[in-house]
């Protein structure tokens, strides 16, 4: 091929990549635009917020975030990270030992009891909600973090084995084997040997785990009124929307989903693996 | 790279991985035990909260009781069954779910590949237009949803009507004239990225020798998308919609926050309904009858949905 015929198809190709990449932007920030505009408004003053039109430049200001948690959200923040972590912990005191009786040390069954633990995950509320309502009722658990820590773990617990499961399948057959042939006990062999192996995997369960608890909605709202209530509770006493406090709004709305935004977008390989519960590396 | 390789253990498994099977019966059955074991706490507590609840639900639907009455509760027979299935508004709310869920499913899905085949050609700034996209999966959906109704959908001081006056659109209520339409256009927001991630990594595993040797042998970006991409892609396109649609048959959040399952109906579906029954009625009675009734529309979907999730994660490494 000669330089003179290379030249315009290397012209072409760049073009085409131009193209692409512009519209690939163009969609990209239509998609993150809400976010972001989100963020925009928790740095307007009350005024801009809500002004008609509304408002593209203006000099940003901290006063709404500042008020924001200087004032009466902290608490929802703290209930939040309480029902997340206690949830999270649980989810892994518990899914650990039982990932490895369905992937290193099989029981019989294994495939049964893999499903029917994803079809509790994805059985409605209502099968369980009101019995759970009245006896949290009962034991006065209702507008308790406890009550939502047992709960998150429930809703949590089917994905965390299934990831957990998917990644001992992957360890070297022959580790475990070693370990197995120098005589030791099923304890140690998860204690010293699976668990410092699976650390990406604890931390793919730590992240959905972070993902579903913090941003659940549907128990918090029904089984929390005041004392435990999470940070989408905050949230909903700006619903009323007479139009007054959109800054404000914006500002709880882009702190209450910092963590989660966060966390995601710096463990993006993670986030596919465990959403797909493994099946998508 | 994408590889779907979650497979159930085959006896192989089973028999390689397992201590060597000693002789005697009280053996064998002493290393079944111990195995089981470790499974126990995790199994007992799923029992605990999901199965046994269950069964309450199955016996308070049953019952004649409101916790806002004074008496005590007593055996009502089928009659809040009967009361549900009369009154429409299970119809109703049935109809709302499937609208929601199969329209969200469907749209997403499709933008979701769209934006997937688009993020994976030769473009600028790949990896930043990918963690851009994932925000809205991220961001904490009852946030997301008071801010679509309040700064960008709003009739006043809604942004996109303020973007949309230059063609004459300015003055849409969008949330009050198309309540599901505003519905699912917040839910296909949240549940493209979602999909495009999934997509998008079975992309980025297809092998591209393939596409190579097909492009030599002069096949179209047309025919090589229909015959090579599209069936390679077909299992993570079906496990991006099976896992969506379980989750927005359950939403609940984004109606909450934006029309309280209003105007009148137009946004009620079962979730919503069961919590209005059971946390503004407090009819324990009537809300567990809907529970049983939800439960068992759910099961006749999820026998079809777990066989195709059962394919789905057979499907070995394809390369």
């Amino acid at each position: 091929m000669s330089v003179v015929a290379a030249r315009p198809r290397s012209r072409g190709l760049l073009l085409s990549k131009v193209g692409w990449s512009a519209l690939a932007w163009l969609i990209s920030i239509a998609f993150f635009f809400p976010v972001l505009w989100m963020a925009l408004e928790g740095l307007k003053t009350e005024p801009q917020a809500a002004s008609i039109p509304p408002t593209i430049l203006f000099v940003p200001t901290l006063a709404q975030f500042s008020e924001v948690l200087s004032r009466d959200f902290p608490p929802y923040l703290i209930n939040s990270a309480m029902a997340t972590f206690g949830s999270t912990l649980l989810v892994l005191i518990l899914g650990l030992p039982a990932a490895y009786a369905l992937s290193i040390r099989p029981v019989k069954r294994s495939r049964d009891v893999l499903f029917f633990l994803i079809s509790t995950r994805f059985l409605p509320f209502a099968a369980s909600l009101v019995p759970l309502y009245i006896l949290a009722r009962n034991l006065h658990l209702l507008d308790n973090i406890f009550a939502l820590v047992i709960i998150y773990t429930t809703i949590n617990l089917p994905l965390g084995i299934w990831l957990l499961r998917s990644f001992m399948l992957e360890l070297p057959h022959e580790l475990v084997e070693a370990a197995r042939v120098d005589g030791a006990s099923m304890r140690h062999e998860l204690i010293r040997i699976v668990l410092p192996l699976i650390t990406p995997g604890i931390a793919a369960t730590s992240l959905i785990c972070l993902i579903f608890a913090w941003n659940e909605f549907f128990y918090a709202v029904n089984f929390t009124s005041s004392v435990a209530a999470t940070s989408p509770i905050f949230l909903v006493g700006f619903i009323s929307g007479r139009g007054l406090f959109y800054a404000k709004l914006a500002a709880a709305a882009t702190l209450a989903s910092l963590p989660v935004l966060l966390a995601g977008w710096f463990a993006q390989k993670q986030l596919i693996r465990g959403l797909t519960m493994g099946a998508v590396k | 790279m994408a590889r779907m390789t979650i497979r159930p253990p085959t006896d192989a498994a089973l028999a390689s991985g397992g201590v060597r099977v000693r002789p005697g019966a009280s053996a064998a059955r002493w290393d079944s035990w111990l195995r089981r074991l470790p499974l126990l706490p995790a199994l007992i507590y799923v029992i605990l909260v999901t199965q046994i609840p269950f069964v309450l639900t199955l016996f308070y639907s049953l019952q004649d009781w409101n916790l806002l009455r004074p008496e005590p509760a007593r055996f009502a027979g089928l009659q809040n069954y009967t009361a549900v299935m009369s009154d429409p508004s299970i119809r109703i709310a049935i109809w709302n779910t499937i609208v929601l869920t199969v329209c969200a499913v469907a749209i997403s899905v499709v933008f979701g590949i769209g934006i997937a085949l688009l993020l994976n050609r030769e473009i600028f700034g790949k990896g930043l237009l990918r963690t851009l996209m994932i925000g809205p999966f991220l961001v904490m959906p009852t946030a997301a949803a008071l801010m679509w109704k309040d700064t960008l959908l709003n009739p006043l001081t809604g942004l996109v009507n303020y973007v949309l006056k230059p063609i004459g659109l300015g003055n849409m209520d969008w949330i009050n004239q198309f309540p599901m339409a505003s519905i699912v256009g917040i839910e296909v927001w949240r549940w493209t990225p979602f999909m495009m991630l999934i997509v998008l990594a079975g992309l980025q595993s297809q092998n591209q020798e393939v596409l190579e040797a097909a492009r030599v042998d002069g096949a179209r970006p047309a025919q090589m998308f229909r015959y090579i991409t599209l069936p390679f892609i077909r299992p993570f396109v079906e496990l991006g919609a099976l896992l969506g649609s379980l989750f927005i048959v359950q939403s609940f959040d984004v109606i909450f926050m934006t029309t309280q399952g209003g105007p009148g109906q137009a946004t009620t579906n079962l979730p919503f309904l069961l919590y209005l029954v059971a946390f503004q009625g407090f009819d324990i009675g009537k809300a567990s009858a809907i529970g049983v009734i939800a439960v068992i529309l759910t099961m006749i979907v999820a026998t079809f949905a777990l066989r195709t999730l059962f394919t789905i994660f057979h499907v070995e490494a394809r390369r």
